[in-house]
């Protein structure tokens, strides 16, 4: 590996984007978990669901700032170090793009004000109709950006011409592209992993109330709906296995058979629980179920499944790597099955706050790591997978770098995002355990608009 | 008139709603620091609190369309900009966190540390974006294949710098304007003071980088010297063939940007607030709207050869491309307009600090 331009920048890309992307999925899925908390709240009216609703306000704020704050970055990044991949797919992956900001960020940034800061300044009902419009503007968001990466997955609808010079593709038809034939499948993947993640910080700082016997009724309220949520996204995500694996198959064969170690063109093809796998000598050796490949992909045993071999090796992706953070997602996602189900059984007995249940009570503070993992690591997949390709098939990755930049500047600002990023990361985790700490009864009331110190202590004392 | 001129409006359109929201945004952390007390800073901070994240999302949306619709301009600047550009980005990352995190916590070290976070932050943002627009009129080293030829250093001549003080000055003056709308008692009476000095700063900055551009590009007023001034390269035909027309236009534009200017302290002294804020807004809508007239119909000059411009025509996506987005567009900013106007009202008035204030 040599730290050129393309390997620092693909370094950095990558880097900003991971850290990134572990921001929104919180957004989408506290987002939605938000609109149920204060539905409830008015329709019962109930003292304990204000009281949810607003202590995840708080967590949904630092988290959000930081999604804010990190995304800025990606929407000008593909011009700082691909601005040739930017020259040749701008009239179709900006529209998207541009779209994302006319139709969801205007939607989440303006309601998040009346979300945020405005509890005690409109009527009820417009505070909910603000938190759905969030909820709704953090999912658009999703759709809208993920439709771009799915084109340069599957692109369709376009054309290459040459302008001025410029070697680039242009949309033929606009809905044709935004509903390419993996936009769907993959938002639907995205937003139930988002979902997950969301469900899984609800249910993980709740644990850490019911351990520490700390706000007792609203932990076990907050746990309940968000695992209702992570049950039916876990549950769901397999579901969408199947078309996905079509999708892939028919337009990234090369990738499929990255994911599975396939070399070979076969029937029958085998599908690996996890494995290991050596493109130097094209072996792969795990524990696999037989059939179960050409099941996934053609509903029937006997149907073929391209291997490697088909594709000239310049043309493979990281196979092993690939390999292995697709595998590890998968198993994660079975975790998530099994983990949820046997979570709502108990629930569902009456017996999940019991003690004899308060190991995996316990299991779920750390387990909120794990969907943020499981995300990651599908993206990995997804963009690892796609290699050496930056568009599947028509851009290689290394002919869409910036032609201008040098590689002390990228290595300048490679170490910037390192260093402001760590920062970030430490100061975000602090103030969200602070804010745990505190708990739902902490409204910060007694800090609130007093002049003098004196004032405030005055205030503290007869609080 | 066809869909690169109207995109060239919109991108226009964009950044000027971008430096009249999030350019008082910037102001108010420009001046963050000269605020004492916690209590103040917290009043400070709040005044912008719900409404900043919407107000950046103008420049994140401005990106996307230029993205859409001028790929290569977003290709070239970006790529040409590349460190300053990144820590413009480091700058608003700044910003935006400090204010989340600033009131988190009591310890008076923390706090100080977001505090100085959100004030460079926002002094850094405010002097880059006016050395953008300084080197955009100076011109880059672009080269025939559209990629820039020069350096770093290239970008930091005095007159982008003058450019940069020029923004700083400005937008400080639209921060205070903006303040003094939402404070009340000891602390307006201080931020009214802060206007009367930022205004005669704002003044010799404005005088002094106009004067300069004047001498040193008289080209930029080229597209409205009823035909006495060349452009290097064309002109637009739509120019060529309205040269009256858009001149008028154009000095009348000038004339109310003076007027405004001109109108900030008068409004001031009669306590008319809302239309010292009006004057200011239209201050700078004018002063980008100029830039943007300047420059038409190029979006990026380059200083080796006319002929290398980056104009709406070689800079843009297909003609089919830019229809599609443009009818997007016009389904869409009503919407955007009318989210405004409800933020905006909702949180009218003094800012009061309550359970749910940064």
């Amino acid at each position: 590996m040599t730290w050129d331009v393309e390997t620092l920048s693909r370094i950095q890309f990558a880097f900003t984007i991971m850290f990134h992307y572990i921001f929104p999925p919180f957004s989408i899925g506290l987002g939605l978990l938000l609109v149920v908390f204060e539905s409830l709240f008015l329709i019962t009216k109930k003292k304990i669901y204000e009281k949810i609703t607003r202590f995840w306000i708080k967590i949904f704020a630092a988290n959000f700032s930081v999604g804010v704050a990190s995304g800025i970055v990606m929407e000008f990044e593909f011009g700082t170090n691909w601005s040739t991949y930017s020259r040749f797919v701008g009239d179709i992956f900006g529209s998207p793009l541009a779209a994302e900001g006319i139709f969801a960020f205007f939607l989440e940034s303006g309601f998040l004000a009346i979300l945020l800061f405005g509890w005690n300044r409109v009527k009820p009902g417009m505070h909910l109709f603000a938190t759905i419009m969030v909820a709704l503007g953090s999912m658009l968001s999703g759709f809208w950006i993920v439709v771009a990466n799915s084109w340069q997955q599957t692109p369709v609808a376009y054309e290459i011409v040459v302008d001025y010079g410029i070697r680039r593709a242009v949309i033929t038809d606009f809905w044709e592209m935004v509903f390419n034939p993996s936009s769907m499948v993959r938002f639907t993947h995205v937003i139930l992993g988002a979902w997950i993640q969301g469900a899984f910080l609800v249910m993980s700082v709740s644990a850490y109330y019911l351990i520490k016997k700390k706000n007792i009724e609203f932990a076990q309220k907050s746990f309940a709906i968000a695992l209702g949520l992570a049950a039916i996204a876990s549950i769901a995500q397999p579901l969408v296995g199947h078309e996905h694996a079509k999708v892939v198959e028919e337009w990234q064969p090369a990738k499929l058979a990255a994911f599975e170690g396939l070399y070979e063109t076969q029937t029958n093809a085998p599908l690996y629980l996890f494995g290991w796998t050596d493109p130097e000598k094209r072996e792969t050796s795990g524990i696999a179920i037989p059939g179960m490949l050409s099941f996934l992909v053609h509903g029937d045993f006997e149907g073929e499944v391209k291997g490697l071999e088909e594709f000239p090796e310049e043309d493979w992706p990281a196979v092993n790597g690939v390999f292995q953070s697709y595998h590890l997602m998968v198993a994660l996602g079975m975790l998530f099955i099994g983990a949820t189900v046997l979570s709502l059984i108990l629930l569902w007995k009456k017996k999940l706050f019991t003690p004899s249940w308060s190991w995996l009570i316990k299991l779920y503070v750390p387990a909120v790591a794990l969907p943020v993992l499981a995300n990651q690591l599908g993206w990995v997949s997804a963009e690892r997978g796609r290699q050496p390709w930056i568009v599947q098939g028509l851009l290689r990755t290394s002919e869409g770098v910036s032609k201008s930049i040098s590689t002390p500047e990228v290595m300048i600002s490679l170490l910037l995002f390192l260093l402001v990023y760590i920062l970030l990361f430490f100061v975000w985790l602090y103030v969200l355990d602070r804010e745990i700490k505190h708990g739902p009864e902490h409204l910060a009331a007694v800090e609130v608009g007093f002049k003098k110190k004196a004032e405030r202590m005055d205030a503290i004392k007869s609080h | 008139m066809d869909f690169n001129i109207v995109w060239y409006i919109l991108v226009g359109v964009l950044l000027i709603g971008y430096a009249i929201l999030d350019g008082f945004d910037l102001g108010v952390g420009i001046l963050h620091l000269r605020s004492k007390g916690d209590y103040n800073r917290r009043i400070l901070m709040n005044a912008i609190g719900p409404v900043w994240d919407g107000n950046e999302v103008w420049l994140i949306t401005a990106g996307g369309a230029l993205f859409a619709a001028f790929p290569n301009v977003y290709a070239t600047a970006f790529s040409s900009f590349y460190l300053p550009f990144m820590l413009l980005l480091v700058a608003l990352i700044f910003r935006a966190v400090s204010i989340e995190f600033r009131s988190k916590e009591e310890n008076p070290r923390w706090r100080n540390f977001w505090d100085w976070g959100f004030s460079i932050g926002s002094i850094t943002a405010a002097l880059l974006f006016g050395i953008a627009i300084g080197n955009v009129v100076m011109g880059f080293h672009i080269g025939s294949d559209m990629e820039y030829q020069g350096n770093f250093f290239d970008l930091l001549n005095p007159y982008s710098l003058a450019a940069g003080f020029f923004a700083l000055s400005m937008f400080a003056l639209h921060g205070a304007i903006y303040l003094n709308m939402k404070t009340e008692g000891e602390l307006q009476k201080q931020i009214q003071g802060w206007i009367k000095t930022n205004y005669w700063i704002f003044v010799i900055f404005y005088l002094i980088f106009s004067g300069l551009t004047l001498y040193m590009k008289p080209e930029m007023i080229a597209n409205f010297s009823f035909g006495q001034i060349d452009l290097p390269g064309n002109k637009h035909e739509l120019v060529e063939n309205h040269q009256t027309l858009i001149s008028v236009f154009a000095w009348t534009v000038v004339f109310l940007n003076i007027l405004a200017i001109a109108n900030i302290p008068r409004t001031l002294a009669k306590g008319n607030y809302g239309w010292t804020f009006i004057s200011s807004a239209s201050m700078i809508g004018a002063i980008v709207m100029l830039f943007a007239l300047g420059i038409f119909p190029n979006l990026m000059i380059s200083n080796l050869d006319p002929a290398f411009n980056l104009d709406i025509y070689n800079a843009a996506s297909s003609q089919y491309t830019l229809k599609t987005m443009a009818i997007l567009a016009a389904f869409g900013l009503p919407f955007v307009v009318s989210y405004t106007v409800i933020i905006y009202w909702t949180y009218r008035g003094k800012v009061k600090l309550d359970e749910n204030s940064y």
